[in-house]
């Protein structure tokens, strides 16, 4: 029976066999040793099972057990430089980051903003300026739609010539998905008309440094919206409260929080984010411009560094793929470095632009191992390797703080190297 | 209401410039309503306000709302330096604005709008002129008795203009 569920080597299984309810498969998975508890010990009544609980509250929040679940910080004391605030990848599971998780990257500090005081206007290459109240967009007709934002920077620090010892919140947090409401920008820039010479929109952001990045204004009539919504809530203060901007696909920075200013003009505006910070460098020297989608990418969050494996046996290999253009359609796993690949099962429903769940069953035979995803997109796109992004971007001949961004838009694989003991590290494979 | 009516109904309302799209619940606003949000700068000017400055007239201004954090005479303090920068080698090269920033315009339009910390947009126009000529000339981009104006200033030409590939020309 084992030898018809192993499907690539290194003990990884068909994706199915946890699907499927058949007794046989059943018995496959059951015979098997796993580690159990020494000795169970006779079941009784805990204290909190003997007593009334505590009081529901008016807005929720984890149990106290769940303290560990939290985002990393850059710069906790607010330091004039830039904070960031990682997802923790490896304690949540599903494909939707809770508010309090999601990331955030803030260049001055998230603004105290009063949405009665809000306004976003809408004016340049327009046949009629308009501004709004955050009151009036909540009367437009609006979507839904689940979509991950990724910091450009994201996972820069795979760049580095040797693997960043670090663990998947502090290589990938800075990728997050949420389910967000708002109104079609289309809808808008209906209203307000748009001049034949516009080509781009730029979009400001009423916080401190007035973030502002150039958008083509294809992509605006596309699938872009003015979010007032995240996961059924208004706004986190950090990801954009009252409104955002939400480009689906595109690298986060264009995302501008806090909105309050589209400007439809003729030529983008070369403001500092896309003019000088998302421009990677390549190694003639060159540096690409207006890189903006997020590329197919996948990680393993489960088992990953600070995970250990607790003995020999069965485990579910699982992590999160997405892409900028479109639905994710394959994620292979391989258990052996790269050298057999094994198709994973996709957790339904696999939505466009979003998080996807891949999971397959693995048994871990106590020896070396080790784990990397490979993930495709409808669009026919697949997540290249580490030498192939090195041969085109190049890679830093330094291994530097997992916070330092080296470059930009890194979509390779992730390697996870299992030792004796069940240890998990980070490798280059 | 059949289809081609309906359609016919919405070609009337967009040709005598009633939208359709929407509730329709934004105000008409003017550019004189707009001006003090309307920040943006363009590479060809557009947007520059009026106003000028000197790198002698920046220097001052430097000395008193930068240098604590991009240090004396802009060589990098806690926060970058504002001067200098070697040729692009490597993928981490530092980029800065000699090396790499393609328009001097974008040197206004991020002090305009996000300097100094913590009180940005606090400086006036010609503050912010005379801080863009400081740092050109410090990298001596231009001459050290330039004036910084909306004409002069686009007219600057960065080293590292032409130094850039669009990533997904089908994007844009």
């Amino acid at each position: 029976m084992d030898e018809l569920l192993r499907v690539a080597a290194n003990g990884l299984l068909d994706r199915r066999a946890f699907l499927r309810g058949g007794a046989a498969f059943a018995a496959a998975l059951t015979a098997y040793e796993v580690t159990k508890p020494a000795a169970a010990e006779a079941l009784a009544d805990d204290p909190w099972s003997k007593v009334p609980g505590e009081t529901v509250t008016a807005y929720g929040s984890p149990s106290r057990f769940e303290k560990s679940v939290v985002r990393t910080l850059s710069n906790p004391n607010g330091e004039p430089r830039t904070q960031h605030a990682r997802t923790p990848h490896h304690l949540l599971n599903g494909t939707f980051t809770p508010n309090g998780v999601h990331f955030v990257i803030s260049h001055m500090g998230n603004p105290d903003i009063d949405p009665g005081k809000h306004r976003l206007v809408v004016h340049g290459l327009v046949k009629r300026p308009l501004v709004f109240t955050v009151d009036a967009l909540a009367r437009y007709p609006m979507v839904s739609r689940m979509t991950f934002l990724e910091c450009g920077g994201n996972s820069a620090p795979l760049f580095s010539s040797a693997p960043v010892q670090a663990n998947v919140q502090a290589l990938h947090g800075l990728a997050s998905c949420a389910e967000w409401t708002g109104v079609p920008l289309a809808t808008l820039l209906a209203e307000t008309g748009i001049d034949p010479k516009a080509k781009w929109l730029v979009a400001e952001g009423g916080d401190a440094p007035a973030l502002s990045r150039s958008v083509p204004l294809k992509k605006g009539l596309d699938d872009a919206m003015i979010a007032l919504y995240q996961n059924g809530e208004r706004l986190m203060p950090g990801n954009g409260y009252p409104m955002r901007l939400l480009l689906p696909g595109w690298e986060g920075n264009m995302n501008v929080k806090y909105l309050r200013r589209i400007k439809l003009v003729e030529e983008p505006a070369m403001s500092y984010y896309e003019a000088r910070t998302y421009a990677p460098i390549l190694p003639n020297g060159k540096a690409y411009r207006f890189f903006f989608l997020q590329q197919v990418k996948s990680f393993i969050t489960h088992p990953s560094p600070g995970l250990a494996l607790r003995g020999p046996g069965l485990y579910e290999i699982s992590g999160i793929a997405y892409s900028g253009n479109g639905r994710i359609s394959r994620v292979m796993v391989s258990a052996d470095g790269g050298a057999t690949w094994a198709e994973s099962a996709l957790q339904e429903p696999v939505l466009s632009k979003a998080f996807t769940r891949f999971r397959i069953p693995w048994r871990w035979d106590g020896g070396p191992a080790v784990l990397q995803s490979r993930a495709w997109d409808e669009a026919g796109n697949v997540q290249p390797t580490r030498a192939q992004i090195v041969a085109e971007r190049g890679e830093s001949n330094k291994v530097l703080p997992a916070t330092a961004f080296i470059s930009q838009h890194y979509n390779g694989p992730t390697s996870w190297a299992i030792d004796g003991n069940g240890e998990v590290r980070h490798v280059y494979a | 209401m059949c289809m081609r009516e309906l359609a016919a109904a919405f070609t009337l309302l967009a040709s005598i410039g009633v939208p359709a799209a929407g509730p329709d619940l934004g105000k008409p606003v003017t550019p004189a309503e707009i001006a003090a949000w309307d920040i943006s700068v363009s590479p060809d000017g557009d947007g520059l306000p009026p106003g000028s400055g000197t790198a002698a007239q920046g220097a001052v201004v430097y000395a008193q709302k930068c240098a604590a954090c991009h240090g004396e005479n802009a060589r990098g303090g806690v926060n970058a330096a504002l001067v200098g920068g070697g040729a692009i080698e490597r993928i981490d090269s530092a980029r800065t604005i000699r090396n790499f920033w393609p328009y001097a315009t974008t040197v206004f339009d991020y002090i305009r709008r996000a300097m100094p910390w913590p009180q940005p947009r606090t400086l006036s126009n010609d503050e912010v002129y005379a801080l863009t000529a400081y740092i050109l000339a410090e990298n001596r981009l231009i001459a050290p008795d330039a004036v910084m104006n909306a004409t002069t200033l686009p007219q600057v030409k960065m080293p590292n203009r032409d130094g850039f590939i669009v990533r997904f020309p089908g994007e844009l």
